[in-house]
């Protein structure tokens, strides 16, 4: 056997490191941008009052799956309120939404650009394979290195993490759009753009819907991770629970985390099934 | 692009052989000129083994190119169906397609109104697809999200026309349709004949002069099938369209098309009117494709007319002999009746050699005095065979079969009719 060892690892914590350096610059402007913007949407959701908040959602709730989930939506955000894990929701309820925000606004143009083009193609599929299957806490530690602890690096993290599934199926989706629907809006003389979004986005969103369902879940796992980098909300609680040992703190907020998946996957799900479905119904 | 013209044309297309039904003097609304479609990455090559004259199999092997269209050319006229048929794989979705370049060719021209659309910039030709030529799919191809008003509105929508003045031009098509009451409706929510109609509805309402149709009733039961069949060419006379309609169901062909174009193997094999096709097909192929159709539904008087009855002029300053000339020339070929024409080939009546006689006897020396009237009825040559069969039995005599200006174009027999039927259904 032979001594030799590839210093990968090395060549990585010396990459952050120059990044650390010389890109301080840069990092401290994303850094501000996604503060401002995520302690924004935090801002606002705390400043709507609780029982304004578990109306407005249970009224959503009504809408989308009807009165059985608007029941179950009044009767979860109760267990949340009552357990005292309401603040701790809203906060990462509010790292999610920052976090899906970025991912789609990063992960649906690329998604689009990929579908488009082989060569982007080639390059953004294996850097979406690395991204989701290399563990998930591995991206806090440059993450911190190169923000520092807080909601920032936890809020980027997610956004790496949750990411692939919007390219993905963005990408499918426009691969999948019917070949004669698309044949058809370019023999009507669509522009290349006019088709993006006559067409090919149309025909595309019911599996960009799924995308972005699947996107908040894998944000809403993150999240939790992320508390880890001093992100806040309900990973506090359950990090507090693993460190004491504390088995009923942990269960309290890993149950306020399951709920609220719940809450989120069926609402963001109700979305894609309606947009497919829709011309369907009778008039 | 390049112009390959080394390559020969078969000998057996020639797109001026046809005859137009709906006008005399057709121009030239669309001319293809050696047009080729190489799937591949590498073109030239296959181009260069197609000039050296190997074929689309060795080609596939060696370059791993595929040739989808070989040559093409032919011509289409202003108002007419021109129907593309041919097997599956025959090139026939690639050749349309390059009329719009949904695909672009690899050589050749497409030159519509006299302008070659393959060398066309990205802006005219976005032009061209936006005011004069669009397309009716398989596969309806409607966009599933939208109304049947918006459906049908698209093509001016991506125009840019404004929304009031779109619906209103979508309306006035959908009615055309008889779909004007589903114009809320969703695609989804219509039977496949119905959402055809929209696609066809969405194809007229840019008003084009030219509309390419691929396969457009395939997937249409036979009922529906014809039914739209009926809808299309009501419409496209009433404003002299241009159809290009790519079909592989051959009573379709037979039925719309105006002139037809059998592809095979990318190559287009032969282009002509139905008669000529099923008359005198190029080649086996061809051949092999009408076996089995019933060819008496298709041919008409005018396809099975010969002219060897015996044709007498009925000039008037002939007043003597007249009728002994006539019947010496029913004597010298051997025939019972003869036809009396006027100078302008209009057919007058029927003489036979008894009626000759018995006018020489009573000595009238006017040919008109020996005609037969109980015979002499003529069929128009744009007659059905079906319908002709039931005339041509009951009648004593051939039959004079005239083209539409009353001129005589041949006549039909018993023996001509059966030995034609015979030769048809089983060439
Ligand atoms: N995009 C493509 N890439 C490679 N080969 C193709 C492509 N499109 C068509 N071909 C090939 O070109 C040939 C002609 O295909 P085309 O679709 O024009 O046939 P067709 O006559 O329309 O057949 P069908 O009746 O089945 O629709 C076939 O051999 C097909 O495999
Ligand atoms: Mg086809």
């Amino acid at each position: 056997m032979s001594e030799f060892r590839l210093p990968l690892g090395e060549w990585v914590s010396l990459l952050v490191n120059w990044l650390q350096d010389d890109g301080s610059g840069i990092f401290e402007a994303i850094g501000t941008v996604v503060e401002t913007f995520s302690g924004g949407i935090e801002d606002g959701l705390s400043a709507v009052p609780v029982w304004l908040f578990i109306g407005a959602v249970a009224a959503l709730g009504l809408w989308r799956k009807g009165w059985a989930f608007a029941g179950f939506c009044v009767l979860a955000f109760g267990v949340i309120v009552t357990t005292g894990f309401w603040d701790q929701t809203v906060e990462t309820l509010a790292l999610i939404i920052s976090a899906t925000v970025i991912s789609l606004l990063m992960g649906v143009p690329l998604g689009i650009w990929s579908a488009s083009s082989k060569r982007v193609e080639t390059i953004v599929r294996p850097t979406l394979d690395f991204m989701q299957t290399m563990p998930a806490f591995v991206y806090l530690i440059p993450a911190a290195m190169l923000f520092g602890l807080g909601r920032v690096p936890g809020v980027l993290a997610t956004v790496i993490f949750s990411m692939p599934p919007a390219v993905r199926l963005t990408a499918l989706g426009i691969r999948q759009v019917n070949k004669e629907q698309v044949e058809a809006g370019i023999s009507f003389g669509c522009t290349p753009a006019q088709l993006l979004f006559k067409v090919q986005i149309p025909g595309a969103m019911p599996s960009i819907l799924a995308g972005v369902n699947q996107t908040i879940m894998m944000a809403l796992s993150m999240v939790i991770i992320a508390s880890m980098v001093g992100a806040g909300g309900l990973g506090n609680d359950v990090l507090a629970g693993i460190s004491r040992l504390d088995v009923g703190l942990g269960f309290e907020s890993g149950l306020g985390v399951v709920l609220l998946a719940i809450m989120l996957d069926r609402l963001t799900e109700s979305f894609g099934e309606r947009r497919a479905k829709r011309p369907k119904r009778g008039s | 692009m390049e112009v390959v013209s080394e390559a020969q044309a078969p000998d057996t297309v020639s797109g001026e052989e046809g005859r137009v039904r709906s006008g005399a003097a057709a121009e030239d609304k669309l001319v293809v000129r050696n047009l080729y479609k190489i799937f591949g990455n590498r073109p030239e090559v296959a181009l260069q083994m197609l000039r050296e004259g190997r074929d689309k199999d060795e080609i596939l092997k060696e370059t791993g190119q595929v040739v989808g269209v070989r040559d093409a050319s032919f011509t289409v006229k202003k108002g007419e169906i021109f129907v593309i048929m041919g097997l599956s794989g025959s090139g026939k979705s690639t050749l349309i397609r390059l009329l719009n370049r949904l695909i672009e060719p690899s050589a050749g021209e497409v030159v519509v109104d006299g302008v070659n659309v393959a060398a066309m910039s990205k802006s005219k030709l976005l032009e061209m697809r936006r005011h004069d030529m669009s397309m009716v799919f398989q596969s309806f191809a409607l966009l599933p999200q939208r109304t049947v008003l918006d459906n049908a509105a698209f093509g001016l929508e991506v125009r840019g026309v404004a929304r009031d003045e779109r619906e209103r031009r979508a309306m006035e098509v959908l009615d055309q349709v008889g779909l004007a009451s589903f114009a809320k409706s969703y695609p989804a929510q219509l039977s496949g004949g119905m959402q055809q109609r929209v696609g066809l509805a969405r194809a007229l309402a840019s008003n084009p002069s030219i509309m390419l149709m691929d396969e457009a009733f395939s997937a249409l039961d036979p009922l529906r099938r014809t039914e739209m069949q009926d809808v299309l060419v009501n419409l496209q006379r009433e404003h002299s369209r241009t159809v290009i309609f790519v079909s592989h169901d051959l009573d379709e062909a037979l039925r719309i098309g105006d002139r037809i174009c059998i592809m095979e193997g990318g190559r287009v094999v032969q282009v002509g009117t139905s008669d000529d096709i099923l008359e005198r097909p190029a080649d086996d192929y061809v051949r092999a494709f009408f076996r089995g159709v019933d060819v008496s539904k298709y041919m008409t008087a005018g396809t099975v007319a010969q002219k060897e009855q015996v044709t007498i002029f009925d000039r008037p300053e002939e007043l003597v002999g007249g009728i002994h000339a006539a019947l010496e020339r029913l004597r010298l070929y051997d025939r019972d009746y003869g036809f009396v024409l006027d100078q302008h080939q209009k057919v007058l009546g029927v003489v036979s050699v008894e009626s000759l006689i018995r006018c020489r006897e009573t000595g009238a020396h006017r040919l008109r005095d020996a005609l037969l009237p109980e015979l002499g009825a003529t069929v128009p040559s744009s007659l059905p065979i079906e319908d002709l069969i039931r005339i041509v039995v009951a009648s004593p005599c051939p039959l004079p079969v005239v083209d539409e200006n009353g001129r005589y174009v041949g006549a039909v027999t018993k023996t001509v009719l059966l030995t034609k039927l015979s030769k048809g259904v089983a060439p």
